[in-house]
């Protein structure tokens, strides 16, 4: 537990006194929905916008191109190493802003509450997007919230969109991937994916593996700023690192190659990806992305990446190699042969030995 | 990572190719018999090292591709039933039975959970005295001694809502079904590292001597492999016929004694149907009539269920050695691992799987 969630206890807000949790009153528009926007929700994401508690939030936004995305997050557990479903919430939409390169600037949320969550959970979630929004440096704008039936959700649900601005004129895109690109990672792989299936199936292990989940607007921010001509981004969420690299390659039609060896991933990640029978390139990420870069510019790339907090661990991976070999990526094993990189198929199922 | 990085040493590796070559005169067919071989070897690329001459064949040791189609309906209707957990290791999920996997049941409505162990199988039970708690145990020799400690444990803690559906089959009897089969290839074998470990290598002698094949007991990593095959091409050049053990950091010749002793205890000898294959005689371990309490197909009353298999799966000549992969026409295009029309695109050892992920168009 943080600092912040034991302040939560000598600021205990009105309703969760009143009501240690969630009724289906909380969701439906009358008093108590009231109090829990205006003593928890307002006073957490506290800013000018949506104080105003209008129907629509009235946003200035500067001249140019917006970026706008939208997604909704479940994870199970709420809560494990490294990070929690309100962090989530706001990173994960804001690394969708800046996989196109936007700055963002403002997110909605939206809640879906299980009737009988615990008001505590429901605190201490909102509480963690409010110092994930001020991490990432966007405002939550506006919100909603929801309450189903006791047993017809899994406790809290969050939807977040989000928008951001764009102060470049690079379009950053599959299609405008070339031979010769060279392939960049921003640090180790799959403890996202490890840290929530070890919480959430209670294995123990005698190390502790912290989720990655992380903002990267600001990463590539210091990219763009870098006058680093990012080619492709995308961040390595479910399916991994493989599925990215797969999609890419499939929609910019040019072949892909990556180098084992110098994919990195902490041995202990290693190690319980081998026990499970898991392949660390298919484990999800949150604080992970791939960037596509001009060969001339991968080294001032990479020592821009190390220089930033989210990338002090990245690493040259690969090169964009073959034309007309659609969707082909190919990777070199470490004792020097070659195989196809495919994408996870299904859920990543653990195996029997 | 220590104790497998050793074993993927490219160095090493390069040397033991080295090696093989210079001993290789002509063409010989070997076949590893674990699916988790067939992995590390599509995984690695290690058939694109091996000189020409050496074929790779891949075998049945998959436990999730053998299962036959009937136990995977048993459990899809078991776990359908009401008040039921139906716990299986996660593999298991997506095997297409006759009408649809455990994961579909699962959407359905159905109980079905992941456990990483049988013995967590047990504590669901023990936590949850008002459901019936089923087991699917399926698997080799290796996952026999696991499975028969849960049923044992189940019977010390007199579980009365415990039970097992079991279709566990034994490596030996499936290679002598491959070296009596008529048009046989397969000249040597690179046995199951993992199912020695327990089994120790006595019971691989006899049918080293009868059809004069030499069996190299193997391990997973890539060294273990290229070294098995270096092992295997060795007494092949020189016309030997032993039992020889690669994997000596895991393997006793007398194996691991008191897993023996359990499954022993537990299971007796029985004979089973292999998807794809058909039955083999004593090739399989069924509970024993001291344990039936535990036996999920009484309970549940579905042992007499017998399902005929999907004609356009070959996956049967596949597990025997007969062919690969992509010989079939299904492969990569009526069948994928999305909509696998048989067990070996499914497993994360079976070999079409295998062929599909690492290899597809080489």
């Amino acid at each position: 537990m943080t600092d912040n969630s034991r302040d939560f206890q000598l600021q205990c807000p009105l309703p969760i006194r009143r009501y240690p949790r969630v009724m289906v009153a909380h969701g439906g528009g009358g008093r108590l929905m009231n109090d829990l926007i205006r003593e928890m929700i307002l006073p957490a994401f506290d800013n000018p916008i949506l104080s105003q508690t209008m129907d629509s939030a009235s946003l200035r936004v500067p001249a140019g191109r917006l970026a706008f995305t939208t997604d909704s997050y479940v994870v199970k557990p709420l809560f494990f190493p490294g990070g929690d479903i309100g962090s989530m919430a706001v990173y994960g939409t804001v690394n969708d802003l800046a996989m196109i390169g936007a700055r963002p600037l403002f997110l909605s949320a939206g809640f879906i509450l299980e009737e009988g969550l615990p008001m505590e959970t429901l605190w201490t979630v909102v509480q963690s997007m409010k110092r994930g929004a001020e991490k990432a440096g966007v405002t939550i704008v506006t919100g909603d919230t929801k309450v189903v039936d006791r047993g017809k959700g899994d406790g809290l649900f969050i939807n977040t969109a989000g928008i951001g601005v764009l102060e470049h004129s690079l379009e950053i895109a599959p299609s405008q991937v070339k031979q010769g690109d060279v392939l960049l990672v921003n640090g180790d792989l799959g403890r996202h994916g490890i840290a929530v299936l070890a919480a959430r199936e209670g294995l123990e292990f005698e190390t502790s593996i912290e989720s990655d989940s992380a903002p990267l607007a600001d990463l590539v921010l210091t990219l763009l700023k870098g006058g680093i001509e990012l080619h492709c981004l995308r961040d390595l969420t479910r399916g991994g690192l493989a599925s990215a690299l797969v999609e890419i390659s499939e929609q910019a039609g040019l072949g892909l190659t990556i180098q084992e060896k110098s994919i990195p991933c902490r041995p202990d990640v290693r190690a319980i990806c081998e026990v499970l029978g898991f392949d660390p390139l298919h484990v999800a990420n949150e604080g992970r992305m791939v960037a596509f870069v001009p060969a001339e510019q991968a080294d001032h790339a990479l020592a821009l990446m190390k220089g930033h907090e989210q990338g002090k661990d990245a690493v040259r991976i690969g090169q964009v190699t073959g034309v007309d070999c659609k969707g082909q990526v190919t990777l070199r094993s470490v004792i020097g042969a070659n195989r196809l990189v495919d994408m996870l198929s299904g859920e990543q199922l653990p195996r029997i030995c | 990572m220590k104790f497998v990085d050793e074993y993927r040493d490219p160095a090493l590796a390069e040397h033991l190719v080295a090696a093989i070559n210079e001993l290789v005169t002509r063409p010989w067919t070997i076949m590893e018999v674990c699916g988790g071989q067939t992995h590390s070897i599509m995984k690695y690329g290690i058939d694109q090292l091996l000189p020409a001459q050496v074929v790779l064949l891949h075998g049945p040791g998959c436990p999730v591709c053998v299962t036959p189609v009937e136990i995977l309906d048993k459990a899809v209707e078991i776990a359908a039933r009401p008040n039921v957990i139906f716990c299986s290791f996660g593999d298991m999920l997506r095997v297409p039975g006759s009408h649809g996997d455990l994961l579909s049941a699962k959407a359905a409505g159905a109980d079905v959970r992941i456990v990483y162990s049988p013995l967590d199988a047990v504590k669901l039970a023990q936590a949850h005295p008002d459901r019936h708690v089923v087991f699917l145990a399926v698997g080799f020799e290796t996952t026999a001694p696991a499975n028969a400690l849960a049923v044992d444990q189940a019977a010390r803690l007199q579980l009365q809502n415990f039970t097992v559906l079991v279709s566990h089959v034994l490596v030996p009897p499936a290679i002598e079904a491959i070296l009596s089969a008529p048009g046989n290839q397969v000249q040597g074998f690179l046995a199951a590292g993992h199912v020695c470990t327990i089994m120790g290598s006595a019971e691989y002698e006899p049918i080293a001597g009868r059809y004069g094949v030499p069996i190299v007991i193997t391990g997973f990593e890539p060294v273990d492999i290229l070294q098995g095959v270096y092992m295997c091409v060795k007494q092949l050049e020189e016309g030997r016929s032993e039992v020889e053990n690669q994997y000596v950091r895991a393997v006793r010749a007398e194996g691991n004694r008191p897993a023996q002793e359990l499954i022993r205890r537990v299971f007796r000898v029985i004979p089973r149907k292999w998807r794809g294959i058909g039955e083999i005689p004593a090739s399989g371990l069924g509970l024993r009539e001291e344990y039936s309490a535990y036996d999920a197909e009484l309970r549940f009353d579905v042992a007499g269920k017998t399902v005929e298999e999907s004609s356009q799966c070959m996956s049967g000549l596949i597990l025997q050695g007969r062919q690969k992969p992509p010989d079939c026409p299904a492969f990569g295009t009526l069948c994928t691992p999305e909509q696998p029309l048989g067990a070996t695109m499914v497993s994360s050892e079976g070999a079409c799987a295998a062929y599909y992920r690492y290899a597809r168009g080489r």
